[in-house]
């Protein structure tokens, strides 16, 4: 007997087909909705690299953008988002992804690091030609005082302190990003691995691992994922995986009030601890022997972190640019389809779903994406 | 309340919450507690629900205790010692400054 076939259900056309779930595709999607634009994210299964759950969970200002001061402005302008992109995902989702804006700080070792820190610091300022720049320097004495409970390590000598630096829970930011988005009647595509977009500049076909998905836009927020799709659109963006360790330590009261760059306390309480920088290419195991530098350094910054178990070790790969700052491109060839990578998917997210969205909706670019194009890397031209 | 199945081993004396405990030779911090009584063993940090041993074999972290003057220690991993000193953990572990 003939099985009739119901029609089929799986259209998939949209008007933004974003490439991408974790913390850059979701956050621009949030905003193509806001827009009334149909959007659907197309992700891949948790048997890939999934770097947006690799996080350390800072929103950071200082130190970010030397050589280039539109990023320190876009930057800037994600941090003063922040506050209201997280009351609002709490307000629809229900989320709260732990938002706090304590400040932070860049606790340094000794004079030498203290000189090193306030040239490279410096030099960020006088790239920004005479703006003001939101950073400063604290002695010993001064962190004692903003911190009377933490006993700091003899080899303390100072740090490098900003306002605008916070932090986040980065899982439950991700949760609550996907959340929303799908609240907003947006369409999540798991198991959509794309492998090829054909098309011109009004009609683009992505052919992915769940079938044919139509869209006249398209987005490229896929992490490592860029280095495959970007080419053959005319965005061969040279980013490269850096592999970075984190470390979860036990839970304990509240210890330390701001996060300090090399670790931060969690809301829960427990005390995470990062900042390492490897070029293993895409090899995301753990290296124990960084673990333990990493652990050694917390410890002579705060020796009473030596009390404390670690229950959990990670490494991930961060998408970094030659550069350190983030591409923001439209293809030349193909018009209508867009590249976005930055290791800063957390810090920007909030910039990222209120401005960065606009501007693949149609609206003019933002001011800062002068600086975020590929044409920075092209040795002939630049040379 | 939990009954150990063999009776028969030599007696550890414990202390935990001040009071002493007879524990048997051989077993666990967590399964002495639950032998002598069904009390919760903690408070958890977040929400302040009550806990008690769980998985008995080091990996949901359900059944952490103060035990000689340490908290956040898995009591199911820890073998008892004659006068060890026991305490139900209200919270999270506190960092003493008196130690490094």
């Amino acid at each position: 007997m003939p099985i009739k076939t119901a029609p089929r259900s799986d259209d998939k056309t949209f008007d933004v087909a974003v490439i991408g779930g974790g913390m850059i595709g979701p956050a621009v999607s949030l905003g193509l909705l806001e827009r009334g634009l149909k959007v659907c994210i197309l992700d891949e299964g948790d048997d890939v690299l999934r770097v947006a759950r690799g996080n350390f969970g800072l929103v950071w200002f200082q130190g970010k953008g030397f050589g280039m001061p539109r990023y320190v402005e876009w930057t800037r302008r994600s941090a003063t988002l922040y506050p209201d992109f997280a009351a609002e995902l709490k307000e629809y989702t229900g989320v709260d992804i732990g938002h706090a804006n304590p400040g932070g700080l860049e606790l340094l070792l000794g004079d030498e690091e203290m000189a090193h820190r306030r040239h490279y610091l410096g030099q960020i300022y006088q790239q920004a030609g005479g703006n003001a720049y939101e950073v400063e320097f604290l002695d010993r004495k001064q962190i004692e005082d903003m911190m009377p409970g933490v006993t700091f390590g003899d080899e303390v000598t100072g740090a490098s302190y900003s306002p605008l630096d916070g932090h986040v829970n980065p899982l439950f930011l991700l949760r609550a990003m996907h959340t929303r988005f799908q609240q907003m009647g947006g369409t999540y595509l798991p198991h959509h691995r794309v492998d090829g977009v054909t098309g011109n500049g009004s009609a683009y076909e992505l052919k992915t691992a769940g079938g044919m998905v139509h869209a006249p836009k398209v987005v490229i927020a896929a992490g490592h994922g860029l280095r495959q799709l970007g080419p053959p659109l005319g965005l061969d963006v040279p980013i490269r995986p850096q592999r970075g360790h984190i470390l979860v330590t036990e839970r304990t009261r509240p210890l330390l009030p701001m996060p300090m760059s090399a670790f931060r306390q969690t809301h829960e309480g427990s005390i995470m601890l990062g900042v390492s920088a490897e070029e293993a290419g895409y090899d995301d195991r753990i290296n124990t022997a960084t673990v333990a530098r990493i652990a050694e350094r917390a410890g002579r910054i705060v020796p009473a972190l030596r009390q404390l178990n670690i229950v959990r070790s990670w490494a991930a790969l961060r998408v970094l640019t030659p550069d350190k700052c983030p591409v923001y491109q439209e293809s030349a060839s193909h018009p209508g389809i867009y590249a976005i990578a930055s290791h800063s998917g957390v810090t920007l997210a909030a910039v990222n779903a209120k401005v960065a969205s606009g501007w693949i909706a149609g609206d003019p670019a933002p001011v800062e994406f002068e600086a975020f194009g590929l044409e920075r890397f092209d040795v002939q031209k630049t040379a | 309340m939990f009954k150990r199945r063999h009776n028969n081993m030599q007696t550890v004396p414990i202390i935990v919450d001040g009071i002493d405990i007879a524990a048997m030779e051989g077993e666990s911090v967590a399964a002495a507690v639950l032998a002598s009584s069904d009390e919760a063993t903690r408070t958890t940090p977040v929400s302040g629900a009550s806990r008690a041993p769980y998985c008995m074999m080091g990996v949901c972290f359900e059944c952490l205790m103060e035990i000689d003057g340490i908290a956040n220690r898995q009591a199911c991993m820890v073998r008892v010692r004659p006068g060890m000193r026991i305490t139900r953990q209200q919270g999270a572990r506190m960092l003493r400054s008196d130690i490094e």
